[in-house]
């Protein structure tokens, strides 16, 4: 023991080199991780990072329609876009349509991951792939499909005039919409929450009924809350996937019934301001990343130090 | 009447028969054991009680109440789980506090009586943690709780010091023993570890392939084991298979083939189990029954072919005209023999016991 600590003290006096952090490896160590996370970063930094670089210096342009845009900085675009109520609509509708959306999925997709994490494997691969079903569909075939059952004509409407109802006007509305964005998000809020539930020990809703909880407490009280992180991932990603899909409100909304994304492609495939378009753009993803931080910050801080 | 009362429960899963007319009576405070390797059909009989499993045949009664058809929920049961089953999602009062909310008890009673579990198992500094931070033993302690706050008229233990390192799954065996003492509810553990099954219970439930092959004391089912399975499942065994000669008053005497062998009549031997000449029979001897006299001498030699230090004990197996024998020796502070040394290796007559009943063995 005397002899070790000798020894240490002898090796100090020699080495003139600053103490280094033992736990922190030496820069060499790292190489192998950034030239395999290189790929990555180009692909990010080039066709992410870049345009959107490139998209908010765009909005900060003048548009003169006889010109085009014209570089500057300003925020007139912000303050059209923000003060109009023509946008501000868009806005609401767009939240609107992807909040609806995300509640109807958790009241749907919830239970359906509930009731496919029961059920016994040859029934359970061919349910799971229903659900996956929307996702190999091409979005437009899938529109369309919905626009033979919802048109005028339609399928939904003939059922209706045999009881003697309607013709109701069920296309073009943004109940169109939230039922075909419902039906392809609905495997983002499976997924998730069927994942929690793995993670679930069965004996918990064994050792609720054991304390003379019933069938239905033991569902709300212990099952529920063990897989809400997963209702909590499942909710985002529809929610940010909604707020931003483009081709079912562009097919399904028609002309009149626009969202964010498809004021964004008008402005700038029709009318050609490109920065107005870029303004409504960059708003669009403000908006939606405050929601969706605000709504994780909540949840969060509810289940976080009990689910990890 | 028993408290808890099973009578010819069977289970069947398609053909494989889980548990096979089992009847088992418990009386009121008692600590009964049931164990058996895996796959002997202890937690099906443990989950039959529970009411997660339903039985194929016969009855289960809970203090003159019929509750074989008594869903899980309405049998008021408290259950210690193998994986301790904790809300992740509650603290560890609020775990305790469930069972308490579904029987409707009000918030003054709730509080007395989750203090009062709570300190039973020392937990009470914990009450607001979360249990994924706690460790293992602080879990189980929670599960306990949670299961006696309720009040139980039986609990029911499924193999609950299975995650525990040996050393705290020492500490609890005690502790569990003295909380079911204080409380005196009725309990029933399921385990495969048989020590744990003797240092705790007050009846052991041995069980093989479905069924009951021995309930007795602790004491009893190792000292008096009926079978070559109980024999050698409760505790270590010298098993001889031979044919009884002769018998006198003092002791039977037993042909092995290679030696003779006399079974004493101690107060082990029931007159019941008396096996008569020309019976084939088993017979067995503990290995700390064995003397071993590193001198010579005794009944036979033998020789050490291997020996294992316990630290309270040294193992030794020996050959001898018998076969290879076991040897259990106190460690005194003596010179252990070594491996390869002729000693001489002796018994009492009354220390050698029939397990006779056997069906295996023809």
């Amino acid at each position: 023991m005397a002899n070790a600590t000798l020894e240490a003290g002898a090796a100090r006096t020699t080495d003139h080199r600053p103490p280094r952090d033992p736990l922190r490896a030496p820069w060499r160590a790292y190489v192998p991780m950034w030239l395999l996370g290189a790929p990555a970063l180009v692909l990010f930094a080039a066709l992410v990072l870049a345009p959107l670089a490139m998209t908010l210096v765009l909005t900060f342009y003048r548009f003169d329609p006889s010109v085009g845009p014209i570089a500057a900085f300003q925020f007139g675009n912000y303050v059209n876009v923000l003060s109009s109520p023509y946008y501000q609509t868009i806005f609401l509708r767009t939240f609107g349509i992807a909040a609806i959306t995300t509640a109807l999925c958790v009241a749907i997709g919830a239970p359906e991951a509930y009731v496919l994490s029961k059920m016994r494997d040859p029934w359970r691969s061919s349910c799971l792939l229903v659900i996956l079903a929307p996702l190999l569909v091409s979005v437009v075939v899938r529109a369309f499909g919905w626009s033979m059952l919802l048109g005028t004509a339609g399928i939904v409407n003939q059922a209706f005039a045999a009881i003697g109802l309607g013709p109701y006007k069920l296309e073009y509305t943004t109940f169109a919409i939230v039922i075909a964005l419902v039906h392809v998000m609905l495997p983002f809020m499976v997924i998730p929450v069927w994942t929690a539930l793995q993670k679930l020990d069965p004996q918990t809703e064994q050792a609720a009924l054991s304390l003379m909880a019933s069938p239905a407490t033991t569902l709300r009280r212990i099952v529920l809350p063990q897989v809400m992180p997963g209702v909590l991932s499942g909710s985002l990603m529809v929610f940010g996937l909604s707020a931003s899909a483009f081709a079912i409100p562009g097919l399904l909304g028609g002309r009149r019934l626009k969202v964010a994304a498809t004021a964004v492609y008008d402005q700038f495939l029709g009318s050609l301001n490109w920065p107005l378009g870029a303004t409504i753009a960059l708003l669009l993803l403000a908006a939606n990343l405050i929601i969706m931080l605000t709504y994780y910050r909540m949840l969060e801080r509810r289940y976080g130090r009990s689910m990890g | 009447m028993s408290f808890l009362t099973l009578a010819d429960v069977s289970k069947s899963f398609g053909h494989l028969h889980a548990v096979a007319d089992l009847n088992l009576s418990v009386e009121k405070g008692e600590f009964v054991s049931l164990l058996g390797p895996s796959g002997c059909g202890k937690t099906t009989t443990l989950q039959m009680i529970a009411g997660f499993v339903e039985t194929t045949s016969g009855r289960i009664v809970l203090d003159g109440r019929d509750i074989t058809n008594t869903k899980p929920n309405q049998r008021g049961l408290g259950i210690v789980f193998q994986s301790y089953a904790l809300f992740p999602h509650m603290t560890v009062a609020q775990n305790v506090r469930f069972g308490l909310e579904m029987r409707r008890i009000g918030k003054a009673e709730s509080d007395a009586r989750v203090r009062e579990a709570l300190s039973l198992v020392h937990l009470d500094t914990l009450a607001d943690r979360f249990p994924r931070e706690l460790s293992g033993g602080q879990r189980q302690r929670v599960a306990l709780a949670r299961a006696i706050v309720i009040a139980p008229p039986v609990l029911l233990l499924d193999e609950p010091m299975s995650n525990l390192d040996a050393k705290l799954r020492e500490e609890m065996q005690f502790e569990l023993r003295a909380i079911q003492r204080r409380i005196g509810t009725t309990t029933i553990m399921v385990t495969h570890d048989q020590s744990e099954a003797l240092s705790i219970s007050d009846r052991v439930v041995v069980m093989e392939a479905g069924r009951i092959t021995q309930v007795d004391t602790p004491y009893r089912a190792y000292e008096r084991p009926e079978n070559r399975f109980v024999s050698q499942f409760i505790g270590k065994a010298n098993l001889f298979s031979g044919t009884v000669v002769s018998t006198d008053d003092a002791r039977i005497h037993v042909d092995l083939g290679a030696d003779r062998i006399e079974v004493g009549r101690g107060p082990h031997l029931l007159p019941g189990n008396v096996p008569s000449v020309g019976d084939a029979v088993t017979v067995c001897i503990r290995p700390e029954k064995v003397r071993l006299d590193a001198a010579g001498g005794g009944r036979l030699p033998a020789t050490v072919t291997s020996r294992f230090f316990l630290g309270s004990q040294w193992l030794y197996r020996v050959d001898c005209q018998l076969g290879e024998v076991l040897i259990c020796c106190q460690n005194e502070g003596d010179e252990p023999v070594d491996e390869g040394e002729t000693v001489g290796i002796d018994w009492k007559s009354e220390a050698v016991r029939f397990v006779a009943r056997d069906a295996r063995h023809g």
